[in-house]
């Protein structure tokens, strides 16, 4: 169509001309435009096979954007490590998120189990008495269990996952608040009771850069999931359900065991993420990340990940994270007000879901 | 010869619908049986409880005769019955060999495999690619393809080969060529021809009558929920079976 109209109109500028000119020109224009087009298409096709490519080119472009917006303030190695730090909790949820979403599932209560898992490591060790690794272990189990809730409800209801979060989002939320009273679990509490609980918090300082312990978990936490899901036959499963779930039923793959799995693992993810959280925010609070369920889903989507299932991969959520840790940093430094990040963000959903649906088509 | 799979007295009903009614099958080794029947007839109900997929009231199937039963694909499958489904089961997002070995994955040996769980995808990809040669398939370049950059009909064959790669001893195609233009059809055909060059017996439904003429060395024509006769294409035109499936002719006494 654009073509077409591209002709027309260009047509139309050269017709008063001599009109031997307009054959010769339009050739030229013709194939001009084929030899763009198919750059275009190799681009398609080369990110179609390389997804985490996207969210590589946005990061590297932003980062230099902001490089030249906000100065050297940007670019000095402790705000770049401060991104780091400030992305590890959201990172860790977005690494649970991606599992889920790559099944063409989502999970809204990931910040709620979070925080509920959270809640048991500090109650039991700080004001219970347990020695701490058992309430971190139980913490953990915590987080399994609820993403074993919402795997269950998932598969044997049939619900859809959105609807199964959204409910068990409010329950853990709301159980939250009964175990806590609303109260927070002080940060000097915690010092004097279970100082492990601050494990990952801990900073060390490498020529400038200071990073968390908590962040290089993420990293590691990364790694560990790229490799179970390329690299064993659940990870392939994972994807195969999320792509096509009657044909991986039919492919011998039992779907309904996967899913419970992914949400399982998911919940494991959250849970160990619920103790670097400790570390990052120094207490237990019952409200803290209420928006970190939205806030994991952002980083997935940007990643490059479907909300269809089946394609995506879980590099792009860390990317996706940092990305958004690099527009709040640099928005902010460059002095604009909070309420523009969060436009700014908002157009980056829209721009990645946008680039990922162009980038599917090349498979139509 | 004996056959190597016999549906004996087959019968299932949904509700008042008699969709199986006391029907017969043989399949004997190294040929192609080709199923036809009007629609209604119950020929895809008859498939469905061959490959698993449904599980009649009542009836047996023996397969190299031995009485079996399944109530699964996957069952069926562990017992080697094989089906190429019409819409192929494949994931269009995982590659060729990731398709191929899709539920039977190959494990590194060792430690790296057996508590790591890792896949031997060298192991893989170099059987997928045997595989696929020997179908004579491997005009498909890059055995790490997606899927979904495959043709129809390169599809299917991906499909045919995960079918007949796992000590298979009966295929089932179902309406293979019903997606596919002229040219790729014959690509299908040519690889029907392949599979029981191996010996390995395939059990086609199509409506396709030509198809089925061309490749079927015997054709079962299914009517009212049972088996109404079986032909030898060589002896009866196609608008033969056409009449014996509407009822409108009167089937052989065999």
């Amino acid at each position: 169509m654009n073509k077409i109209s591209d002709d027309i109109s260009k047509d139309l500028k050269d017709q008063p001309k001599f009109s031997d000119d307009i054959g010769s020109k339009d050739q030229d224009h013709h194939s001009f435009e084929l030899g763009q087009q198919s750059t275009l298409k190799k681009i398609q096709h080369f990110l179609h096979g390389n997804p985490t490519m996207v969210p590589i080119i946005i990061l590297v472009i932003s980062v230099i954007a902001f490089g030249f917006i906000a100065g050297g303030k940007f670019f000095s190695a402790f705000n770049l490590s401060l991104i780091v730090q400030q992305v590890t909790i959201v990172g860790i949820l977005a690494a649970a998120q991606t599992l889920v979403i790559l099944t063409a599932g989502i999970d809204l209560s990931v910040a709620a189990m979070m925080v509920l898992a959270s809640v048991f490591m500090g109650k039991l060790s700080v004001e219970m008495g347990m020695p701490t690794m058992p309430a971190i272990f139980i913490g953990t189990a915590v987080g399994v269990l609820t993403g074993i809730v919402n795997g269950l409800l998932v598969t044997r209801l049939r619900l859809p996952p959105f609807i199964v979060t959204l409910g068990t989002w409010n329950i853990f939320f709301a159980l939250v608040i009964f175990f806590t009273g609303s109260q927070s679990i002080r940060s000097s509490d915690i010092e004097i009771n279970a100082p492990l609980l601050h494990f990952w918090g801990e900073r060390i300082n490498l020529g400038g850069f200071v990073f968390t312990y908590g962040a290089f978990l993420m990293i590691v936490i990364f790694v560990v999931l790229w490799m179970v899901l390329n690299k064993t036959a659940w990870g392939r499963h994972v994807y195969a359900v999320g792509d096509d779930k009657e044909a991986a039923e039919l492919s011998g793959i039992r779907t309904d065991r996967m899913l419970v799995s992914v949400y399982a693992v998911a919940g494991l993810v959250v849970g160990i993420g619920a103790w670097v959280s400790i570390g990052r925010v120094g207490s237990v609070s019952p409200t803290s990340f209420y928006e970190g369920n939205l806030d994991s889903i952002t980083a997935v989507v940007i990643g490059g990940t479907s909300l269809f299932g089946g394609r995506g991969t879980i590099l792009g959520a860390l990317f996706g994270a940092l990305i958004v840790g690099v527009f709040s940093s640099g928005l902010s430094i460059a002095g604009l007000d909070v309420l523009w990040q969060r436009f700014a963000l908002g157009c980056l959903i829209i721009i990645a879901v946008g680039i990922d649906q162009w980038i599917r088509k090349v498979s139509n | 010869m004996e056959p190597i799979l016999v549906a004996k007295n087959l019968s299932k009903k949904y509700g008042k619908v008699v969709a199986l009614d006391n029907a017969n099958l043989e399949l004997y080794p190294g040929e192609v049986l080709g199923v036809i029947g009007d629609n209604g007839a119950g020929k895809s109900t008859l498939i469905k409880v061959l490959c698993g997929a449904v599980v009649p009231d009542s009836g047996e199937i023996q397969l190299d005769g031995k009485s079996v039963s399944f109530t699964s694909p996957i069952e069926a499958r562990t017992l080697g019955i094989e089906t190429v489904y019409q819409n192929l089961a494949l994931s269009p997002a995982l590659s060729i060999t990731d398709n191929m070995f899709l539920g039977r994955e190959i494990r590194q040996k060792g430690f790296m495999g057996k508590f790591l769980r890792f896949l031997d995808k060298k192991a893989m990809a170099e059987e997928a690619r045997k595989k696929l040669s020997e179908l004579g398939l491997l005009t498909i370049q890059n055995i790490n393809q997606l899927v979904e950059t495959l043709s129809g009909g390169q599809r299917q064959g991906v499909a045919v080969a995960r079918a007949t790669s796992f000590g298979t001893k009966v295929v089932i195609m179902d309406e293979p060529t019903a997606a596919l233009g002229v040219k790729e059809s014959r690509r299908v055909l040519e690889l029907i021809g392949e599979v029981r060059a191996r010996g390995i017996p395939i059990i086609l439904i199509s409506h396709n009558m030509p198809h089925v003429f061309e490749v079927a060395d015997r054709i079962h024509i299914h009517r009212l929920g049972t088996r109404l006769c079986v032909i030898n294409p060589k002896d009866y035109e196609m608008s033969d079976a056409v009449a014996f499936m509407t009822g409108a002719k009167q089937p052989p006494q065999n």
